[in-house]
């Protein structure tokens, strides 16, 4: 392993045989880890390959079952973020640690230890903001801004406090492209001021543009240290996934199909005070097609899920028409009965019932659509046949888990997905709509999943997913929309698609492209 | 040294079955502490108060008298809680359907047919179903806390009855007691055996329902469609299930539920409507229904442990001297132990050791 | 005459006040406690016992307050250390109070109590019009105000106050960023219990110096709803418990006044108001979603 220390005296952060154990499962695993000072150092793995835990016990938040942490050379004890803090270990989350109702001064206030006046703090963070590209109003509600906005909050919160190391966990993955060049220029010019950093991401573009060393991990271990430029985003691929994952075969559709599914000049107020109104949606999507929606989080992709599964009416029936049925006063019920499918975003809690067992989960979303063979009369619920159709679907898709008929939330995400995703595929659905069909699943299951939406649609349905990866988007879709503030623009067909210009739409330029008045209903 | 609870990765299923049981002797164990305190002997204490009425005829007649309107009322609330609607003021539905289904004795006590009896149940469910049905309205249509409002109605609920009985339906024989003449005997619910005690058809009532419950929830859609919606509504709403509909469900039926209760008590064990007819009853079914895991069939044995506990505060009473007062304190603190021993269903409980925590200080300025 | 309805209204008022704003402490942490019906009563009986055996209020109100809070940490540790359901814990902590009070106060029944003596200031007491009302009420009333300041002022000028806020509005955050969730709930919890004692020792001391185990009569639960009206503010607490005091009073007028009316539906008034207030509060969805602390009744377990 490649750990030799960088010339300038010891190394700023070295950890040895770090483990940390949740009931059975090693997250951590003997990990080894060394960062120089000056060196933006890359942690990479997939999802649940153990680089979130890991962080944590760096920043305090968990407590290591083993190993040692050395900080300048000398070993330490982290037992909680003010500790860390106080060594000068910053960190900014992927998923914020922020507070909606109170205000960015009131956030960053409390993230730090002292009882400085939010005055003061408001304007040395103001001034901050400023100097490193990256402005900011103290003033202004959390619960207001925009998600790019807000992971300012978080890393001004995080410099305010001068760490010498700054952990970011997948800070690109709620940015736009172009947001994401300006975060790399705050990074290399923390770097030039002596500063190191500890960046966690599964991007291997982004890794080999900025990092100086990278560690891999895989399933809790170490399986590699190794300096990102010198490697092929492939060969650093293989160490993350351990074999060589075959990217979907994406088909090209032999002709357009009819139009299945159609969205015509659709809008839906806000439908809470911190959600996004969806303004003049035109989409259609014919058989045999696969359509992407991409956009950043936050911009109105699960409000526009909503609308489109029916969780959401619209106030015209001719919004949305599903087989050139009107649907758009139809509740999900009746709109899968039109022969549509939906998997929303979150698993556990709206895909499925967490406590529920899969039999009964697949239940929740074929009970009218599969009413004769699933439920008798006086409503009696045939448990048989669900058994049974719950067997084929786990056998069919390769869910792994422990105990013949589990409840949803014992499954790994990548197993709960397949068997959701599963669900719906074996009802054959001439439309099915995806939101973020891969997220936080690991590679296997993924591509898998990716795999049969592709399928699908070369049999002649109508698939439309939303996702915030474009990685993914590229590789299965036919043609990508874009979503911005609750707007969609046209779909742009794949051979036209370049990441420069998506990630221009993803920020809100081009206004012209979300011109629909010349669409017919 | 500090607890901490680990996530089991599904139910435990043992646990499930146990934990009442683990509750009820944590409260044994509790109460006996209690006398000790209060100078009685505490076996003879625990023996007169939970043995003791077990012992005659007639004594497991008076259980089946005061489990019946539990029973009644905890299954309807066991479908409440389940779908995450919190009905606490099946008390006032109790006491809303015993005075709409006793409109008929009162009113028109002439009126003899075998067809009084059937009517005045039906009119104590329907009663007690619409004054249910208010805070669901207020739920569904104003987005109104369910608790506050079916709470703040038990009080318009009794105070209503003391009008009624103390004005315009006071038995004019009666010699200004505040009560309402005696019910007729077409309009008395009768006896299952009165050879050999009290019991009568509410206990009946009690039991078919709670076994038509547990079927519906075991078995059927809609007992599906309720559990969805209390454990994830939003996956509820994916199913299709409507969330607003699934409230005045669970209202009307436990109302309903309760107010058949209300009615059967007043033509049943009563005999007439008093300003009190209910010691708690619909409180107490709380109690009953959480004992009873939200499972109508284990509602059934719960139902008859407390009102073990009611008759055993009776006996106490008499024949050790205990003030009956002690019965409430114990059914609150058997709620307490069931909810405590629920845990266990859910999570391991581990005792952490504090860890002899050195940190470094790191003192130069980097 | 004018000013001593005012001061009945006070004396209505006081016991919804300081229930409420200890209960909006608690709920402000994001733990909803419905036990205040049974930590009142608790404080109330013990109020009354202890004063009974000293003759001295003071210390049954200390007893009360000592007792509140003592009773609330079973509420805290079921629903902070063994994370069980919140409602149902409070409904358990409620009934079992309601149970334990009526037997503990059962000797109590029908004996005079000890009354708190009103505060008299020279020449200020003795104002015309205004005197009693502002300078000669009893002192658990200035205790009330100064409580409703008090809590003002910390939640929304402190750096603790503005801690305990963003617990109630995302825990997990709050976690992740090093702060002790649970134990600070804990403390909000027994703060919570500590005023409800109270408001049940005013009852029992200054309100109506008697014991009798329907005392509290439903008020724990209305400044429950009191909480909601006030949109987690302090201030609006105060004028709500001040509306229902007038409530309750003014139907007690009206009965004695012998106004055709009924005199049960006149006492029920004050649980019908509250019904109408929560449903025009509660009808603004939007304005409740902002209000509400975010994490309010969810259960927290931290990861360590």
């Amino acid at each position: 392993m490649d750990t030799t220390p960088l010339a300038n005296g010891p190394n700023l952060l070295e950890v040895r045989g770090l483990t940390k154990i949740f009931g059975t499962l090693k997250a951590c695993n003997q990990v080894d880890l060394t960062i120089a000072k000056g060196e933006i150092h890359a942690l990479l793995g997939e999802n649940g390959a153990g680089k979130s835990t890991l962080v944590k016990m760096l920043f305090g938040s968990l407590e290591p079952n083993a190993g040692e942490i050395l900080w300048n050379g000398q070993q330490v004890r982290i037992t909680s973020p003010g500790v860390a803090k106080k060594f000068g270990i910053g960190m900014v989350f992927q998923h914020f640690s922020l507070f909606e109702a109170l205000t960015a001064a009131e956030n960053i206030a409390l993230s730090l230890a002292d009882d400085t006046p939010i005055a003061t703090i408001a304007a040395k963070a103001r001034a901050l903001s400023y100097s490193y590209g990256l402005p900011l109003d103290p003033e202004s509600l959390v619960g207001d801004l925009s998600v790019g906005e807000r992971q300012r909050i978080e890393i001004i919160r995080c410099l305010l406090q001068t760490p010498e190391l700054i952990i970011l966990d997948e800070p690109t993955s709620v940015l736009t492209p172009q947001e994401a060049d300006k975060l790399f220029e705050t990074l290399e010019r923390l770097r030039s001021e002596g500063k190191s950093i500890l960046y966690i991401s599964h991007r291997l573009d982004e890794v080999r543009r900025l990092c100086d060393r990278a560690t891999i991990m895989r399933h809790g271990k170490v399986v590699g240290h190794c300096d990102p430029r010198q490697e092929t985003p492939a060969s650093l691929a293989r160490m993350m996934v351990g074999s060589d994952v075959k990217n979907a075969e994406r088909t090209t559709a032999a002709t357009r199909g009819e139009e299945l599914l159609s969205i015509c000049g659709m809008s839906r107020k806000p439908a809470g005070p911190f959600s996004t109104p969806l303004k003049n949606i035109w989409l259609s999507v014919a058989g045999g097609e696969v359509i992407g929606i991409a956009g950043v989080a936050g911009n109105g992709q699960g409000e526009l899920f909503e609308a489109i599964s029916g969780e959401a009416l619209q106030d015209s029936a001719d919004a949305i028409r599903i087989r050139g049925k009107s649907a758009g006063r139809m509740g999900i019920s009746a709109r899968r009965l039109l022969g549509a499918a939906f998997v929303p975003e979150e698993r556990l809690g709206h895909g499925a019932a967490p406590r529920m067992r899969l039999s009964d989960n697949l239940l929740l979303s074929r009970h009218s659509t599969d009413g004769k063979a699933f439920v008798g009369t006086a409503g009696m619920v045939k448990s048989g046949a669900i058994q049974k159709a719950a067997q084929r679907i786990i056998e069919v898709m390769d869910v792994r888990k422990s105990a013949p008929d589990p409840e949803a939330a014992a499954l790994s995400g990548g197993n709960l997905q397949k068997f959701i995703i599963g669900r719906e595929l074996d009802r054959n659905p001439s439309v099915m709509v995806v939101n973020q069909p891969t997220w936080g699943v690991d590679a296997g299951a993924a591509a898998r999943i990716r795999q049969a939406l592709i399928e699908l649609a070369r049999k002649g349905s109508a698939v439309l997913v939303i996702s915030q990866d474009l990685d993914e988007l590229f590789e299965i879709s036919d043609s990508i929309a874009v979503m911005h503030n609750g707007e969609l623009s046209k779909p742009i067909p794949i051979a036209d698609a370049t990441l420069e210009r998506i990630g221009l739409l993803m920020g809100g330029a081009e206004p012209g492209h979300l011109d629909h008045s010349k669409e017919v209903a | 040294m500090r607890i901490e609870l680990v996530k089991r990765p599904e139910r435990s299923a043992l646990f499930a079955a146990l934990s009442p049981f683990l509750a009820l002797a944590l409260t044994l164990i509790a109460g006996a502490i209690m006398f000790s305190v209060l100078g009685k002997d505490p076996v003879e204490a625990l023996y007169y108060y939970f043995i003791d009425p077990l012992r005659e005829v007639w004594s497991l007649h008076e259980l089946a008298v005061k489990a019946a309107p539990l029973i009644l009322i905890a299954v309807g609330l066991s479908i409440c809680y389940l779908s995450n609607n919190w009905n606490i003021g099946a008390e006032g539905q109790f006491i809303v359907g015993a005075i709409v289904g006793s409109i008929f004795p009162v009113m028109f006590p002439d009126f003899q047919s075998w067809v009084v009896l059937p009517l005045m149940l039906l009119m104590g469910i329907a009663g007690g179903a619409a004054y249910g049905a208010i805070p669901a309205y207020l739920k569904v249509r104003f987005n109104t806390n369910e608790i506050l409002t079916s709470l703040m109605l038990v009080y318009v609920a009794q105070l209503f009855l003391d009008w009624m009985v103390r004005g315009p339906w006071r038995n004019p024989a009666g010699m200004n007691f505040p009560e309402t003449r005696t019910f007729s005997a077409a309009a008395t619910l009768p006896e299952i055996w009165s050879a050999s005690g009290r019991a009568n058809w509410g206990f009946v009532f009690a039991i078919v329902a709670a076994v038509a419950v547990w079927f519906m929830l075991s078995r059927t859609l809609r007992g599906f469609e309720v559990q969805v919606l209390g454990q994830s509504p939003r996956a509820g709403k994916f199913a299709g299930f409507s969330s607003s509909k699934m409230v005045f469900f669970a209202f009307l039926l436990s109302g309903g539920l309760a107010g058949l209760a209300g009615i059967s008590e007043v033509s049943g064990a009563i005999g007439q409507l008093r300003p009190t007819i209910s010691p708690g009853y619909g409180f107490a079914a709380i109690i009953v229904a959480f004992l009873g895991r939200l499972n109508p069939l284990g509602i059934v044995a719960a139902g008859l442990v407390l009102a073990l506990s009611y008759l055993g505060g009776e006996a106490a009473q008499i024949s050790i001297g205990v003030s009956d007062k002690v019965v409430r304190a114990f059914q609150g603190m058997l709620l307490f132990f069931v909810l405590a021993c629920d845990t266990l269903i859910l999570y391991r409980i581990r005792f952490v050791g504090s860890s002899a925590a050195k940190t470094v200080e790191v003192t130069q300025n980097v | 005459m004018f000013e001593g309805i005012l001061i009945t209204i006070a004396t209505a008022a006081t016991p919804l006040l300081i229930a409420a704003v200890g209960e909006l402490v608690v709920e402000r942490s994001g733990v909803l406690n419905l036990g205040v019906e049974g930590m009142m009563v608790m404080g109330a009986v013990t109020g009354f016992g202890v004063a009974l055996a000293t003759e001295c209020p003071w210390l049954g109100v200390l007893a009360a307050i000592i007792v509140g809070a003592l009773f609330s940490l079973l509420f805290g540790f079921l629903t902070l250390t063994l994370v069980t359901n919140q409602v149902a814990t409070g409904l358990a902590l409620t009934l079992l109070g309601l149970g334990l009070a009526g037997m503990l106060g059962e000797s109590f029944v029908g004996l005079p109590g000890v009354k708190m003596d009103y505060v008299y200031i020279p020449v200020l007491t003795d104002l015309p019009m205004v005197g009693r009302l502002f300078f000669g009420q009893d002192p658990l009333f200035y205790v009330s105000i100064l409580l409703t300041a008090g809590v003002g002022y910390f939640l929304f000028k402190t750096r603790a106050g503005l801690t305990l806020r963003s617990i109630g509005d995302n825990h997990t955050s709050a976690h992740a960023l090093g702060i002790k969730v649970i134990a600070i709930r804990y403390m909000a919890v027994m703060f919570g219990g500590a005023c409800a004692g109270l408001a049940g020792a005013y009852l029992s001391l200054v309100y109506t110096p008697q014991w009798n185990e329907n005392m509290t009569a439903g008020r724990g639960w209305i400044a429950l709803a009191l909480v909601v009206f006030a949109s987690w503010r302090p201030w609006r607490v105060l004028a709500g418990a001040y509306l229902f005091g007038a409530v309750s009073i003014g139907q007690l007028h009206a009965q004695a006044l012998g106004i055709g009316v009924p005199s049960q539906l006149l006492s029920s008034l004050p649980y019908l108001a509250t019904v109408v207030v929560l449903v025009l509060i509660s009808r603004n969805r939007r304005l409740t979603m902002v209000n509400t602390p975010a994490s309010l009744g969810r259960p927290f377990v931290p990861d360590r």
